[in-house]
């Protein structure tokens, strides 16, 4: 029974992933932006959703994944494999020097100091000309011959998507993720029954950041670039809605938001430049109509109780 | 690339300094309406940047309309932050009024959809092009200090400043409306159980802060440009002067003001590039080894 399941979800899976590659490119380019924010919304919803801590500064894991694979690719021609692979190595290294100050503090307290360090990144980003490009950016990264067809990227992208998206999938169902669940849930107790809540939360931290700095690298090659505007607050606030519009209650429910909020996007801007008043309403609809996401609101319905136990927030 | 030369001009140090303080008087009316909103609502606002910039371009819609009479400054300020109040007592009732016992993010997330609308609103009524108000006759001159010129508006803002802080002070501790805005801020279900219309309380607390933004946007007018996206580059100094200063203090909010005010007015002359470092570097300092800020009290909520 489990295995014909699991078959008929991987199949569909991988009929809705292919579907794409049939589409015209503006299509195609559309689903490759999906896919990779929707890597970046599920590594920020291992802390929001799981570990209950609520960050403003994600787009600083993001920008330095961005920048690590665009300068090592442009400024040092090292490997692509290398130059790929670093970006959520160094990524995950400066999770580690943030998530240890930030962890030790809760609330909002803990959203602005992650508020305050991703600020710093993009200042050093915007203003260090001879390493960044400042404010015009890093242009130009050269991205190898075997990516540069947009398919062959998309599918490069699916395997990483899919292949971190199973990591990050078991690792919410494994102890580990568990043990977070029951960090978020009462810190306190947690503690009385032996768990080490710190080193708990710094782990999810350092994952997170990690992952997000692999998102950030696949946007630079997709973008082939790398922008002060990647590590701005409002990139940090863009996944935090993608994770909320989308339900931080179920595991894909950041990535449908984040299809769902690119997806209009596209469609709005091509009518007016008014975006904002209608993501604005949006945001409105999801508190005052699908409070929970919209993955809630379909899989559970409109008048469950804000919170079933033992799920995910 | 540190030129210390300048520091032995002690008149270019002088005005240096007063430009941080007009600075900081801005800030410190934007700031004061967030902590206080914050203090007793709960609610971090991320649309005050949005009330500062609407009235700043109501100032200068209202000032338009009397062009060439001597009270047009005036009566702008007055109208525009009145204005701005009114828009800040609508926003409470019937967006954040819904949420109070939903989780901090669900409010959090109506003030920011609120800082969409509020700027594209902008954008469509007034355009996107840059405005600008002239400074009131009375005050257009300039006064020489050593030898250099500053203009005679900013040092009236510069007073104006304290004395805001002294009427928010008085009105706080002197009047009951003041009371019940401490006791809420320390205790906010007490206050209802003890018969105080709480609903009421908080409305008026968001107008007052409201009131705050929209004049400080207003007496900002003649000083910078009046632009869209003011609001979001607003919004994060003053997130920046509130936790430095302490969330909820209101002294703490002035310190932080000055403090900032001065930290750019210097960090540009001496660090032109980095300038943009320094305050967020202060900030995670602050937060590292004060969360709750230089005047803050720990452990309020």
């Amino acid at each position: 029974m489990v295995l014909a399941r699991r078959t008929a979800v991987a199949t569909a899976a991988t009929a809705l992933l292919a579907v794409p590659l049939g589409l015209p490119k503006f299509y195609l380019l559309l689903a490759t932006e999906i896919l990779i924010m929707g890597l970046f919304a599920m590594a920020f919803n291992l802390l929001l959703g799981y570990g209950g801590m609520v960050s403003f500064g994600h787009a600083a894991f993001y920008g330095v994944g961005a920048y690590t694979c665009g300068l090592l690719l442009k400024k040092a021609d090292v490997p692509f494999a290398v130059s790929f692979l670093a970006a959520p190595v160094v990524a995950a290294a400066v999770a580690l020097v943030f998530g240890l100050l930030c962890i030790r503090l809760t609330r909002i307290y803990f959203s602005m100091l992650t508020l305050a360090f991703s600020q710093i990144v993009w200042a050093i980003a915007f203003k260090w000309y001879s390493l960044t490009g400042g404010d015009n950016g890093l242009i130009g990264i050269p991205v190898p011959s075997a990516l540069a067809d947009p398919r062959a990227l998309y599918l490069f992208t699916v395997a990483i998507v899919v292949l971190v998206g199973g990591l990050l999938w078991r690792l919410v169902n494994a102890p580990f993720g568990r043990t977070l669940l029951a960090v978020r849930e009462n810190a306190e107790r947690a503690e009385f029954v032996g768990i080490h809540v710190r080193r708990v939360q710094l782990a999810a931290f350092v994952i997170s950041g990690g992952v997000s700095g692999l998102a950030g690298a696949l946007f630079s090659l997709f973008s082939r670039g790398a922008f002060p505007d990647y590590a701005y607050w409002t990139k940090s606030a863009e996944v935090l809605l993608m994770t909320l519009l989308g339900g931080p209650y179920v595991f894909l429910g950041p990535a449908l938001g984040a299809a769902i909020l690119i997806a209009l996007n596209s469609i709005v801007t091509s009518f007016t430049e008014y975006w904002p008043v209608v993501l604005g309403a949006v945001l409105l609809m999801l508190i005052y109509v699908f409070p929970g996401g919209v993955t809630r609101f379909f899989l559970v319905g409109p008048t469950a109780p804000a919170r079933a136990p033992g799920e995910p927030r | 690339m540190i030129d210390l030369g300048i520091l032995g001009d002690p008149a270019f140090v002088a005005v240096q300094c007063l430009n941080g303080l007009t600075q900081a008087m801005f800030l410190f009316l934007i700031a004061s309406g967030l902590t206080l909103i914050f203090g007793v609502l709960g609610v971090l606002n991320f649309a005050h940047g949005s009330l500062y910039m609407l009235g700043a371009y109501l100032s200068y819609t209202i000032a338009s309309l009397f062009v060439g009479r001597p009270s047009a400054f005036w009566v702008a300020l007055v109208l525009g932050s009145l204005g701005v109040a009114l828009a800040g007592g609508l926003i409470e009732a019937v967006f954040l009024r819904p949420v109070y016992r939903r989780e901090e993010l669900d409010q959090l997330l109506v003030t920011y959809a609120l800082v969409l609308i509020i700027g594209d609103v902008v954008k469509f009524a007034w355009g996107p092009d840059n405005r600008s108000i002239s400074r009131p006759a009375i005050l257009a001159g300039s006064v020489l200090i050593g030898g250099r010129d500053f203009p005679t508006y900013n040092l009236v803002v510069i007073a104006l400043g304290p004395l805001v802080a002294a009427a928010l002070w008085l009105l706080l501790t002197r009047t009951q409306f003041g009371r019940l805005i401490r006791a809420a801020a320390s205790d906010r279900e007490m206050v209802g159980v003890v018969g105080a219309d709480v609903s009421r309380l908080f409305t008026g607390v968001f107008v007052l802060g409201a009131w705050l933004g929209g004049l400080g946007g207003g007496l900002a007018a003649p000083v910078g440009a009046i632009y869209p996206g003011m609001d979001v580059e607003v919004i994060a100094e003053s997130f920046i002067v509130v936790v430095v200063g302490g969330m909820g203090s209101l002294t703490g909010t002035l310190l932080g003001s000055i403090i900032i005010g001065q930290l750019n007015a210097f960090g540009i002359l001496f660090f032109p590039r980095f300038a943009l470092l320094f305050v967020y570097v202060l900030m995670v300092v602050v937060l590292v080894v004060r969360p709750w800020g230089l005047l803050g009290k720990p452990h309020t909520r």
